[in-house]
Order: structure tokens, then sequence, then C-alpha cells
């Protein structure tokens, strides 16, 4: 796939003696021995402990990382003030120490170099790099204007180098976070409640009497504050009902299992709406009280009867009243889960609609056990002058969304891609901290897009897949050695937690903050970066918060009192939601003068053709998406993901348990790499289920290479949400090949 | 005193915490590990059951391992905790084999390790490291003698099993169904 003007690169092409030579010596000088060592003698070691916030996931858990007298990280451990963790971390974040141990981590800069007619990487001084780099801001400004210069970032790292874009010129900036993960159903909660669902959910778990999960893998998804909450919720006896084509973890937990009929959610959804209304379930005070439309949908629903839902949903009608009157019953005591990643089958905003829509009827909004108004704490700007406006930016380029509110990473590779009628070239990009060849669908649009680039700028931490394609590739410190911004979450009472860096960063990275200002420097931005440390900056914040860093230093985590109102509504309290009518919209007007269906529709999708099973995939509770395969501790639990089958599936197919096979998808693209079946009794017989993140293609990847099979490269076809441009990924359909379909060739 | 374990099955996510923790606070050597998740599917679709549990050492009170080993390596000590003394471990594996959980392992240095129950914690007064960091609370410690513990407790209110019960061991890990 790769042209033969940017040919994959392999970090390990070039610089291997050297790599090999610097691990051996960190070996020695590592921590093991020394903690044998102590072990066997039994001597207590004395440890100090540095507060941090996780990052291997976006939950951001503070916690303590525990140094020992030689500098080595011996431990993390949650913090207990912090509302995120409880003091609890979950397995990515004790295991988070292989982030800083990983001896395949970016060791130097690297600059793409022709030795010998090859192309290559060449290890260069810190000053060559960030110089070239500069020149080629330069460049794009000149020839083609800042904004043609896009970031496509995820996590910490990419708030600082937002700041850098923004003085430079560009708002080019998207993230799969969004448009491949949790956009669509902030568009659909905030055409009904006016508000974003946002991180971390206010679902109020803690307190709640039903719990309704539609896709949504609690305990397989380590989502700290949700994982803990829901074990209190089976504790207290709360009813759990789970939605789900698969046996989940958390639908082997539930009172009640749906295992619908994957791609059918929507009608099941009308359903519950129609039994609430029709049985006279809903919560009615509410109803009258904050919501507009409900005549509307009345009318709306009212054909879409448990019977009607059955023939699509394979779910007996009994089930779907049983169900319903359970929500009812608890409400609004009752949750019906946004999801997070809900980019499924391209109506995906209107599917998250009626999840809220169903909220709405149970009075759950605003509501002890459903869900709480959260509150953050605003954390003041660092002094810096005004960013300039860009002619274009997001916004412009994802403008045939109405609903989008962040940038559509797919819109922005299409702008990547030559044209005729393109307005928005985008001719440079630098990518931190994502994936994008594994975080994105098509990869084959992301490596054409690559291909179109005048310069590509990678910063990251490991050599992902997407370094291979690098100009340019800046080794970043883990946060384990690094300042970042003061982590400000709205929960049920605003919080704030701090970064510090526990020891120094490991061979020649460095933080993403340091990189921002020194290209900032170069590009006479200085003005924009007025400090030497950021120790300055986030001193200064905290002294603004009315706290300090010494403070900080010592508690990790500060918790303060809620200065917005209530947790809950108040009895008969009046409340106006930020829609345009105030009121909680069953009936959207907005969407109807859009275009767009008013109240959500059921709308058939896509069927496997004969032969092919639907691709499924998800969260394995030990990794977050590819960046956590290759850590050490990690990658000891679960190293190469499989393939579920259904034992009729396998019977069919002749497959064995533990046998390799290799799959191809509905247009002919087949997996790099083999991945192993596992028959089970957990998958219906339509589809096929593995976890996301595996199948790395990068050989540096010493752990991860070529273990198991990548999802995101079979998914080529995307069902695009025509509201806010979220791409659904869950319309892939694949076939096992037994034999080895890459014989001949070589990978 | 009698130290014990237990489990709540209904809320165990398999999510592997313990795992990790128990490799970090124990310097497990890489590609061992003392505590391990046990995942066991029963029925067929959709009429399934899952059971996800955490297992380790069962502290048994009628330990094969301590019966078998011919050095006296493996040992109890107060509460009822088995133990291995490297030094006096010959490696010689009888104890491994013995072992109905499968929960002894051979150090790369030589002797066999296995679960403490986190002996050096519980010393300073704190729980072992695979309960402590649990993000489902599913795990309890506590002391069997003392009939207000929260493991007593949890024994009296709750359906409960152990593992390998036919092997005789009177295991102190305990799994609430």
């Amino acid at each position: 796939m790769p042209t033969s003007r940017r040919k994959f690169i392999k970090i390990s092409a070039l610089g291997l003696g050297g790599l090999a030579a610097t691990g051996g010596a960190m070996n020695l000088m590592g921590m093991n021995p020394l903690l044998d060592a102590a072990v066997k003698e039994n001597v207590a070691r004395k440890l100090s402990r540095t507060p941090t916030y996780c990052e291997v996931c976006f939950w951001k858990c503070a916690g303590w990382v525990y140094t020992d007298e030689q500098q080595n990280i011996t431990k993390i451990l949650g913090n207990d003030d912090d509302p995120h963790c409880n003091g609890r971390l979950c397995p990515r974040g004790t295991g988070g120490i292989g982030m800083y141990t990983d001896e395949d981590r970016l060791k130097t800069p690297l600059i793409r170099s022709i030795v010998n007619g090859e192309e290559t990487f060449r290890e260069v001084s810190w000053e060559e790099a960030l110089d070239l780099i500069a020149s080629k801001f330069t460049e794009v400004r000149e020839k083609y204007g800042p904004e043609s210069f896009a970031l496509l970032k995820h996590g910490s790292p990419g708030k600082h180098l937002e700041h850098l874009f923004k003085a430079y010129g560009s708002d080019t900036i998207a993230e799969p976070a969004y448009a491949q993960c949790r956009g669509p159903r902030e568009t659909g909660f905030a055409l009904t409640f006016g508000s974003w669902v946002g991180s971390p959910e206010p679902t109020d778990i803690r307190d709640t009497e039903c719990l309704v999960l539609i896709g949504s893998h609690i305990g397989e998804n380590m989502h700290n504050t949700q994982v803990q909450e829901m074990s209190d919720a089976i504790d207290r006896g709360a009813t759990i009902i789970t939605v789900d084509p698969r046996l989940s973890t958390a639908a082997s937990k539930s009172d009640h299992w749906l295992p619908i009929k994957p791609g059918t959610d929507m009608a099941l959804l009308l359903a519950w709406m129609h039994v609430l209304i029709y049985e006279d379930l809903y919560n009615k005070d509410y109803v009258e009280k904050y919501t507009t439309g409900f005549n509307k949908l009345k009318e709306h629903v009212r054909t879409c009867t448990p019977e009607w839902a059955y023939a699509i949903t394979t779910i007996e009608p009994e089930v779907i009243r049983k169900t319903a009157r359970a929500m009812a019953a608890a409400a609004p005591a009752t949750i019906v889960h946004p999801g997070r990643h809900v980019t499924w089958y391209g109506d995906d905003a209107q599917r998250a609609r009626a999840v809220a829509m169903l909220n709405g009827l149970l009075g759950s909004w605003g509501n002890r056990g459903g869900f709480y108004f959260k509150e953050g704490l605003k954390v003041p700007k660092y002094p810096h002058p005004e960013y300039p406006k860009p002619k274009w930016g997001w916004e412009a380029i994802g403008e045939k969304y109405p609903y989008a509110q962040m940038g559509i990473t797919q819109e922005l590779i299409k702008a990547t891609i030559e044209s005729e009628h393109n307005e928005h070239p985008i001719k440079a990009w630098m990518v931190a901290g994502t994936n994008l060849t594994q975080s994105l669908p098509q990869q084959e649009k992301t490596i054409e897009a690559i291909n179109n680039l005048d310069f590509l700028v990678v910063v990251d931490t490991m050599p992902m897949d997407i370094t291979g394609y690098a100009d340019v590739v800046l080794p970043e410190c883990t946060y384990l050695e690094r300042y970042d911004g003061i982590r400000s979450a709205p929960n049920r009472n605003p919080s704030i937690a701090v970064r510090i860096p526990a020891v120094k960063p490991k061979y020649q990275s460095k933080p993403a903050w340091w990189i921002s200002k020194q290209i900032g420097e170069r590009l006479g931005l200085g003005a924009y970066f007025d400090y030497d440390d950021y120790e300055e900056v986030i001193e200064w914040q905290l002294k603004q918060l009315g706290t300090s860093l010494e403070e900080m230093k010592k508690i990790g985590v500060k918790n303060f009192e809620r200065t917005s109102g209530p947790l809950y509504l108040k009895e008969d309290q009046d409340h106006e939601f930020f829609t345009s009518s105030g009121k909680v919209e069953f009936y959207s007007k907005d969407l109807k003068s859009k275009g767009f269906d008013p109240m959500p529709v059921y709308t058939p999708h896509p069927e496997p053709p004969e032969g092919y099973y639907r691709l499924n995939y998800g969260r394995s509770p030990v990794h977050t998406f590819s960046r956590t395969i290759n850590n050490p501790n990690l990658s000891a639990l679960k190293d190469e993901n499989t393939l579920w089958v259904h034992p009729k599936v396998a019977r069919i197919r002749g497959l064995q348990k533990t046998q390799e096979v290799w799959l191809k998808n509905q247009d002919g693209v087949v997996s790099d790499f083999p991945i192993k079946v596992r028959v089970t009794e957990r998958i219906r017989w339509d589809s096929v289920y593995m976890y996301h993140g595996f199948g790395h293609a990068n050989k540096k990847l010493s752990r991860a290479f070529g273990k198991g099979a990548s999802d995101s490269q079979l998914i080529t076809r995307t069902a695009v949400d025509p509201l806010m441009g979220g791409t659904g990924l869950r319309g892939n359909f694949v076939t096992i090949l037994t034999e080895d379909p890459h014989k001949n060739s070589v990978i | 005193m009698r130290y014990a374990m237990v489990i709540d099955t209904k809320k165990c996510v398999g999510c592997s915490d313990c795992v990790v923790a128990c490799q970090t606070e124990n310097n497990v050597p890489e590609g061992f590990c003392r505590d391990w998740i046990t995942e066991v599917v029963s029925g067929s679709y959709p009429n399934l059951e899952l059971e996800l549990r955490s297992e380790r050492c069962n502290h048994c009170e009628e330990a094969p391992c301590v019966r078998c080993c011919p050095t006296g390596a493996s040992h109890v000590v107060e509460g009822g905790i088995v133990l291995v003394n490297a030094s006096e471990c010959i490696g010689c594996g009888a104890c491994i084999a013995s072992c109905p959980y499968d929960a002894r392992f051979q150090h790369p240095d030589g002797h066999v390790d296995k679960c403490t129950f986190c002996h050096h914690r519980l010393k300073k007064g704190q729980l072992p490291a695979c309960v402590s960091v649990c993000p489902t609370k599913c795990m309890y410690f506590g002391d069997l003698d003392d009939p207000n513990s929260e493991v007593s407790q949890l024994l009296k209110d709750r359906k409960y099993k152990t593992l390998a019960p036919e092997a005789g061991t009177k295991p102190h890990v305990f799994y609430l169904i």
C-alpha cells in the first residue's frame, strides 16, 4: 500500500546496534536486580511518592507514583481522594509503570533520510529536528497559509500542541475520539437535553435502581468510576439490563440480558418508548413540567409495538415489556446509559437521541439515581496574546455536517487528498498520541492522504505504526516523567489533580509542552510560551485557584464545594434546559428545519452476505486501544487477540480452537496477520468478535508485532452520520480463511 | 487467627488488576504470576452463565505442598499462611506437583514461588495488594476465627464454594456465588 514516495520505514531499520546497546545498559542499571536483592534480604525500601494522573486512558485517574532511593518506579497506586478512582486504579493504571519501562520506546528524534538510495530514519539531535519542523511550519504558512497545517491528536500532549497550532494560526484540528467514538452521543443528548454527556459521564450509578446498558461494556471498558459504581449497584441489588449480541461481562452480571440481533437497537428503543407511553408508565410529572413534543412522540411510536420490534430485534415481546416496566418501576432512578463508543451504523446521533428521549420519559436527567448535574472548576488560562483568526479550519472542512462540534478526522483526510474543488487543501500534519492507522477506519484512505502530504511529523512515546510514515519522529516522554495541565473534570463535586514528574525523562525523550515551546520560539511565537518550565504555569494557575504547587505535591487531588446549585432537580423546581425551547425536546424543530427526522426512525442496516459474519470489536480490560499492547506489564496479561466464533460456525467451517485463521472483508481486504480461533457460546452465529488494538505492523514493537489481527484494517466501509459526520464502523463483514493468503508474498 | 480471602464472583469483572498489582508489589518475574483470572462459561446461547474469578494459592488448612516438602521450606506461619522459605527450597518441584490449584511455580532463581497473602503487608496492618486495588471491591480479607469479621459475616450470609473441595485440602479462599 505505501507508495514509492513514502516508503514505510520500520524504525529499527537504522540505529539498531545503538538502540540495542542502550537497552543493555538500561538493564544493568534497571530496577530488577536491585529489587531482587532487596526482596531477598528482606530489606524494607524507603519509597517516596509523587502525584500524577493516569494517561493510559482518558479517564485520567489520579494516583501516586512510588519511587525508591535509586529513582526506580516501583508501583503506582490510586489517590484515595480522587473521585475518578477512589484510591483504586484499574489494571492499566496499575500497569502504567510499563509505559515507562518499555525498552522499545522512542529514544531520539528521527529524520527520514536517504542512505545508499534507501529511505531510512536517521537519529538526530533535538536542534536539528526542531529546526527542520520550524522551517516546514514557515514554508506551509508562506506557501498555503497556516490553516494548511493540521493537528491530529489525542490526550494530554494534544493540548500543548493545540496551543502551538492556535498561536501559529491553525485550528485545522481533529481527534478520533470525536467522529470515531463519542461524537454522536453528544449530538443526540445536546439535541434532547441541551447538554453534552461529556467525560466522565454524569451517570449516577452509585444511587441507581435500574441500569440499562446498550452495547456498553462496563467491566471490559475499565472506565473506573463506572466500574466501581456498577459493582456497588450489584451489591445494592439494583436491576441491570444489558442489550448486547454478545454475552459481555456486564451482560453476565445482569438481571436481564437481551441478546439483540446486531444493528437493530433503534427498534428496541422505539418499542420501549411505546410500552412506557401506551402502558401509561412514563414519568408524567417530569414530562409535563420539563418536556415538549410528547404528543408527537406518542403518535410517532404508536406502531412501534413490542411485536413489531420482535420481528426486527429477535427480542421477545414479553421481555421488551418486562424490561420497560422494570425501568419505569425504578424511575427516575433509572439510567439508560449513553454509551461511549457509539459510532456503529451511521444513524448513531439519532440512536443516541432515542436513548436520551427514553431517559426523558423516565425523568432520569437531573434526578438521583439517573443523571446528576455535574460541576467542574474552570482553570484560569495562563496569560498569552490573542490567537490569530484562521481563514478556515475544522468547522469549514466539516460544514456538510451541521451538528459537528469538533473536527471530523475523515473530513480532514479528504481535504488532504488532492481534488479539483478542494477549498481547504491540507499539506502537512502533526500527529500526536494517536496511532492513526489503527484509530481510523479506511486505512487505505489514511495512507493515501499521508502520501499527499508535504510533511508529516509524529509525536509519540512508542514506535507506533504511524511513526513509520513520518518525515520526523519526536520522542515524547511518558506521563510519569513530565508536567502536564491541571486535570479539572466535571463530577459530583469540582476537583483538580496534578501531574508532577516522578522521574527524569528516559533516553532523550521530552514533554509535549517543551516541544511546543521550542517550535513556537523558532516561529517567533515566544510570547505565547512565556515560561521556562511548565511548572510555572501550573504554579500560577494553582495560586488563582486558591491552592499552591507545594500543597498539591502533598495531596495530589483537591476537592471543592459545589457553587452551581444542587446535584439534582428539587421538587417543583423550574429548570431551563439549554435547548432552543428551554425544555427536553422529544420533537426537534431544529432537526426538522435542517431536513432531518425530528424524531428517530428505525432504518434497517446491511446484513452480512452468505458466508460472511458481522465484524464486532470491543475492549479488553487490560488494554487501551492499540497504545498499550506493547506495555510489558499489560502484554504479559494479554499479548494477542482471538476471534470469537460460535460453536455452530466452528462446526460448519471446520474450525478448531486456537487454530490460526485469516480474515477477508467484503471489500477483499485480508488481515495482515493470523488470529487464533476462540470457540465460545458467548457470541451469536451471525457475527464474530475480537478485541480492538492488536495486529501491530511495526516490528520495532517487539511484544506487539504480528500478534493477532487488527479490526481497524478490516473496517474499510463506514456509514457516515449525516448529522455530525461520525463514521459508523459496525457494518463490515468478514469471512474466515484457513489457508495463509500471504504464503507467496512478503509483508 | 485464621486468615481467609473471600471473592464475590457476582462482582468480579475479571479485569486482572489483582494480577498486575501483585506483580508490581511482589516483584514477580516477567512471564510468571502468583494470581490469575479464570473464566467459566456454561450453558448455550442465549441461556448462559459466566463466572469470572481471581485465583491464587488457597493457603489450605490441609496443605499437600507442606506435607510433601522434603526440606521444610514450605511451611505454615501464624494465621494459617503457607509460605516458602527460598533459602531452604531445593527446587525439587514436589509441591508444584502436589498442588491441586496449580498455584506454585519455579522462580528463575531456582526456588518455588507463590502467593503469600502479602505477608509483608499484613505485618504492617495493610491488606494484600490484590485486595487493596480491586476496582470492584469484590475481594475481602480477614480472620475466620473472628465471627464479626467481614469474611465471617459474608460466609454466614451468602452462598459460597471453594475450589476442588474433593481434594480435601480445606482451602482458605472462598468464592461467593
